[in-house]
């Protein structure tokens, strides 16, 4: 389990206990935080799961598989802590994690 | 906000799963019901013919939103029941069960259902579709190592069936009626690399293959026989030739259906409490110009939003391209817009590396592409659909010249 906060871009914050094994993806649209949209369910075939993940969290979130660098790439307002959070997996590690949302998935 | 009315969502699906979440999210307080046929509350269906077959994902990775959330969120979700009739001048809705359910506004999103071969021994048992849960449940159950599955219908479904059949361990045989696979979706290109890709996984084809019977033992499915008198001996038969509108009710009730319900930008039809969203919608597409019926999870969701919008008061959602992907073995397949009016099929890259992209032009407008393991093809195609920006030809169909460069 790890408490993982979800902040929107309008600065409303989510806080979400999120069971391991579950992506932070699945945290978020399981439940109902907006700004995460996930159309593809977690395929890694859309973007439209971007996040910022806070600097502190960077290390521990792991690196981007060239799959999914690749479709980053071509997201919207790409930053380097950017990623896709159907990729990264919620473990006890994580607890504590803090992500932010773009402005827009699409 | 338009008042707290009593919104009704006929159908479970993906479309109406997510309406209802997306209700809530854009704050919509009045009462939601959401009127399920299947036993479960809303899952995504696409894993059930990729890593769910293959044992990748459970029940609760599938669910849209955990069981709880619908009495959290104040949505009555009925499940096993259907609507049988919509009577528009009372604004009710008959359920399967006898009642009568009253809305202020409804939203049909009953989606599609898979089309049976109407030969003989359709009924016998291991002739199957996948299209539900249950569907996949038993087709999970049924193939094996040991096993012969036939597949009709070389689509999508088809191919990802076959791939999920061998990531089982069966033996697998598609059946095709055209003399290529994915005839009506893909070019002849796209094709026979896929033809070519499965046989190297196992997989062995019929093509210009008609079914014309089912042949069973003790009830139990054996073989199918095709036009020319051959029959392919086999365990278990998938049949996925393709899948039709549930909009009876809606055209029962005197509104309007062409290839699906029809609606506008809004997803509203011409009855202005009722709307129709996902794979039962015959939807206008502005970048093509065109009316059609979609059958995707990206355009139920987009819908969705579209319908949820306009309920809850919020501006539309912006422009979208039409998409999909499909997974087998390990290729990724990303299909951006639909190859409408399009005059030049024009490939980038190599198919020979299992990593290219096919782009279809009307003139020099990208109408739609289809990537292999491609994302910045995908994903810099999907701009160029939506920005309706010429592109130069050489330069697209030269892969040393990145997608950001050719688009710039």
């Amino acid at each position: 389990m790890a408490k993982i906060t979800y902040i929107e871009h309008d600065g409303t914050e989510h806080v979400i206990d999120v069971k391991n094994g579950l992506t932070v993806m699945e945290g978020a649209v399981k439940n109902n935080v907006p700004g995460i949209d996930a159309d593809c369910g977690g395929a890694c075939a859309c973007a439209t799961c971007h996040v910022y993940v806070d600097e502190a969290w960077r290390d521990k979130t792991g690196t981007s598989s060239a799959m999914e660098e690749s479709m980053l790439d071509f997201a919207e307002n790409v930053e380097p802590n950017s990623r896709l959070s159907c990729q990264i997996k919620v473990s006890d590690a994580l607890d504590g994690l803090v992500v932010r949302m773009p402005e827009s998935q699409h | 906000m338009s008042d707290p009315a009593h919104v009704v969502i006929l159908g479970a699906g993906h479309a109406g799963g997510t309406a209802a979440a997306l209700l809530r999210q854009y704050g919509f307080e009045g009462p939601i019901t959401l009127v399920g046929e299947e036993p479960l509350p809303p899952y995504q269906r696409p894993p059930l013919s990729k890593a769910w077959l293959k044992g990748e994902a459970d029940a609760d990775s599938l669910a849209l939103k955990p069981v709880e959330f619908y009495a959290e969120h104040n949505i009555d979700f009925r499940a096993s029941t259907r609507a049988t009739a919509l009577n528009r001048g009372a604004k009710t809705d008959t359920l399967s069960d006898g009642s009568q359910l009253s809305y202020d506004t409804l939203i049909i999103a009953t989606g599609a259902h898979a089309i049976a071969l109407p030969i003989p021994g359709a009924d016998l048992e291991g002739v199957m579709f996948l299209r539900t849960a249950a569907d996949a449940e038993l087709l999970k159950a049924t193939v094996g190592p040991g096993k012969r599955l036939a597949v009709v219908g070389g689509g999508y479904i088809g191919l990802e069936v076959a791939a999920s059949g061998r990531a089982l361990g069966a033996e697998v045989v598609v059946l095709e009626r055209e003399s290529r696979l994915l005839a009506r979706v893909a070019c002849e290109s796209l094709s026979t690399y896929f033809k070519a890709y499965h046989e190297k996984q196992g997989v062995s084809f019929v093509l210009d293959a008609t079914a014309t019977a089912f042949e069973g033992k003790d009830g139990h499915v054996t073989g199918v026989t095709l036009e020319d008198g051959r029959t392919i001996a086999c365990d278990a038969v998938v049949v996925g030739v393709g899948a039709a509108p549930n909009d009876e009710i809606a055209r029962e009730s005197g509104l309007e259906t062409a290839r699906g319900i029809v609606v506008d930008l809004e997803a509203r039809t011409a009855d202005p409490s009722i709307f129709a969203i996902g794979d039962v919608a015959h939807r206008p597409m502005p970048i093509y110009d065109r009316m059609f019926r979609m059958e995707s999870v990206p355009n139920a969701l987009e819908q969705a939003k579209q319908a949820a919008s306009a309920i809850a008061g919020r501006p539309a959602p912006a422009g979208e391209v039409p998409w999909q992907w499909s997974d087998q073995y390990d290729l990724k397949l990303q299909i951006a817009g639909y190859a409408f009016d399009v005059d030049e099929i024009l490939l980038r890259g190599d198919p020979s590396t299992n990593k290219f992209a096919v782009f279809h032009l009307k003139g020099d407008l990208v109408q739609s592409v289809e990537a292999i393991n491609s994302p910045p093809e995908f994903m810099m195609g999907k701009q160029l659909i939506l920005g309706r920006r010429p592109v130069d030809k050489a330069r697209l169909a030269d892969p040393s010249i990145s997608m950001k460069e050719v688009a710039a």
